[in-house]
């Protein structure tokens, strides 16, 4: 029972902080390698507004950070990226240069060793089965559920949501339709960067803002993505609860060291059994010989 | 008003030089050999100068194995069209492994180096193996996992001295030989990479860059080419950890830090991607820069990378086809 309850957590916790990437992956088949520094930027410019201010409300912080990293991310795009696009090793080194920056820039600044905590938003515990569990816990799983039903609304019921579909599936069909690429790739990197922060807030009060949890969550990030298929959102929510199922498991039976190793080898034996994924929509000659 | 614009003429001397006149005149052989001389010498007579300063000896011998770290990212990246994000794990492999012989079985330094390399290239190549069908941005993000599930495997099975790392591995018997081995090694796989991607092979290897299909389609086995590529780009890599583990008399998990990975592609867009000589000039600048950054402690990586994304979005040529430009090529304004 706890190894069920804790594989859901898990899972909705992966499949929260793969969102992002994977948004702006299939919309604009940009690789952003700077998640996890946006991931940790969002905690930190929240924990700024809670500490230096005294009495800031904390949903209007939080409501800051996330705003602050949407901004970060659009003016990625519109001041880095749009020059490089189309140019894959180029991106795949600025975004990375990029999120290093943000991340070491952070450690430099003073984000170092346990100071640095979120409050969680409803202290507590509940027993459901026989298992406790935190209130975090569990409004992490509703509102991760509750993110994914909005984005499928937005995606399937709303004009720009229809219009960054329209670019993900056909770029040259939607732009003689007059949806502009670049403002709709701007439009994903903000939203994705948005989703990057919401995962923050939700998941950082369980634990310490620190800089090595940017690297980690942006190898989670990559590995539920590939594991699912590049740019496919039903693969992202099946690899998740894959790999969050496969972590619990390796946690219960094994050590905790061997979490990550789990999403490593699971990557490289998904890339070498079916590179495209679970849900891959990428023709096979685009990604191998 | 009369409309100008700038145009850019080849210098005869260069047109001279292409065939079999480059020998008809003390001018036209000194043009050519001219910037490749300036680099052998001035390499070679480096160790000689910084006796004024002993503290940069070290540096430079970490200079040049980033150089080496550069050569094949660049060789890899722009002739083999692999992205390797990953490049400390070749680092690591090569040193530990030199670590393992050295220290674990005793073999004397002039034979765990080379062991070590072709070795830990057998086994880098052996394990990027089932990766290599891959490519783009696929590529990239499996190498990058390499370097941290080696160090999450080591951490977690507590092997090869965990996270302490192997110690008293044998250092070298002399400054002088600690110096040049780097150095030589360096200069036979600059020009003898120049060379190489010229020779027939390396022209299939490029053709696996530009249109894999092609290569494919005339009979030659893709991955058999990447494979042999990646196998070369692993030994001047394994070299490097080798060499850096008997410098520091220690092999750990630092050598599968983000260093490795992140400084050599930042001296490749720097220097200048696929002229390959781009790849040690942009190491030349950048470690000697990291040194006297060193104050800033983490800082440097930030201003890596800066530097790194304003060469990529504004100079992305780099320094040495700028330079090779002027040097081949004059301007000159004409009347449209």
């Amino acid at each position: 029972m706890e190894i069920l309850i804790y594989g859901i957590i898990n899972s909705v916790t992966l499949a929260l902080i793969s969102l992002g990437f994977t948004l702006v992956y299939s919309i604009s088949r940009l690789p952003n390698f700077a998640h996890g520094a946006l991931y940790i930027t969002t905690g930190y410019i929240t924990w700024l507004f809670l500490n230096k201010f005294e009495g800031f409300p904390y949903p209007f912080a939080i409501f800051i950070g996330i705003a602050i990293t949407c901004i970060i991310g659009a003016l990625i795009y519109r001041f880095i990226l749009i020059r490089i696009r189309g140019m894959e090793i180029s991106e795949i080194i600025a975004t990375y240069a990029i999120g290093l920056a943000i991340l070491e820039g952070l450690r430099w600044g003073g984000l170092r060793g346990m100071t640095f905590t979120l409050p969680v938003f409803y202290p507590g515990t509940i027993e459901i089965f026989g298992v406790s569990v935190d209130y975090q816990r569990i409004i992490i799983v509703i509102v991760g559920i509750c993110t994914f039903i909005l984005l499928y609304l937005f995606t399937h019921f709303n004009k720009i949501g229809l219009a960054l579909r329209g670019i993900a599936q056909d770029e040259r069909a939607a732009m003689m339709l007059g949806i502009d690429s670049d403002t709709t790739a701007i439009i994903s990197l903000a939203i994705g960067s948005g989703l990057a922060g919401f995962a923050a807030i939700l998941l950082l009060p369980l634990g310490n803002i620190i800089v090595e949890a940017g690297y980690n969550v942006l190898i989670f990030a990559i590995a539920v993505c590939v594991i699912g298929g590049l740019g496919s959102w039903g693969g992202t929510v099946l690899a998740s609860f894959i790999i969050g199922f496969a972590q619990i498991l390796t946690e219960a039976f094994l050590s905790t060291h061997y979490q990550m190793v789990v999403a490593l080898l699971a990557i490289i034996i998904t890339l070498l059994v079916k590179p495209s994924g679970i849900f891959g929509k990428q023709k096979e000659l685009e990604e191998r010989v | 008003m009369e409309m100008m614009r700038k145009e850019r003429i080849d210098r005869g001397i260069k047109v001279r030089t292409e065939g079999i006149y480059a020998i008809s005149a003390m001018k036209e052989i000194l043009y050519l050999l001219g910037p490749r001389l300036l680099l052998i010498v001035g390499v070679l007579l480096l160790p000689f100068f910084l006796e004024l300063a002993p503290y940069w000896k070290r540096v430079i011998n970490i200079m040049f194995v980033y150089s080496l770290l550069a050569l094949a990212f660049d060789f890899l990246a722009n002739y083999v069209g692999l992205v390797c994000l990953g490049g400390a794990f070749f680092v690591g492999v090569g040193g530990y492994l030199s670590a393992i012989f050295n220290s674990y079985f005793h073999i004397p330094i002039y034979l765990s180096i080379p062991l070590a390399t072709i070795l830990g290239a057998l086994f880098c190549t052996l394990t990027i193996l089932p990766c290599l069908p891959l490519r783009g941005v696929y590529f990239a993000i499996v190498t990058l996992m390499y370097p941290l599930l080696a160090t999450r495997v080591i951490e977690a099975l507590n092997i090869l001295g965990g996270t302490n790392g192997i110690t008293g591995i044998a250092s070298f018997p002399h400054e002088y030989i600690e110096q040049y081995a780097v150095i030589f090694v360096m200069l036979i796989c600059l020009f003898g990479m120049r060379r190489f991607v010229n020779e027939d092979i390396g022209l299939v290897i490029r053709g696996v860059k530009d249109n894999d299909q092609a290569v494919r389609a005339s009979g030659i086995s893709v991955t058999y080419m990447k494979t042999l590529a990646v196998f070369i780009a692993s030994l001047m890599c394994c070299f490097g950890g080798a060499y850096i583990a008997h410098l520091y008399m220690w092999a750990g998990l630092s050598l599968f830090a983000l260093d490795f990975s992140i400084i050599p592609i930042a001296s490749v867009v720097i220097g200048g991607g696929g002229t390959l000589v781009g790849a040690v000039i942009g190491s030349f600048i950048l470690v000697p820069l990291s040194e006297f950054l060193r104050f800033f402690g983490t800082f440097r990586i930030v201003i890596y990378c800066v530097l790194l994304t304003a060469f990529i979005i504004l100079k992305s040529e780099g320094i040495m086809v700028y330079l090779q430009r002027k040097y081949h090529q004059f301007e000159r304004w004409v009347k449209v």
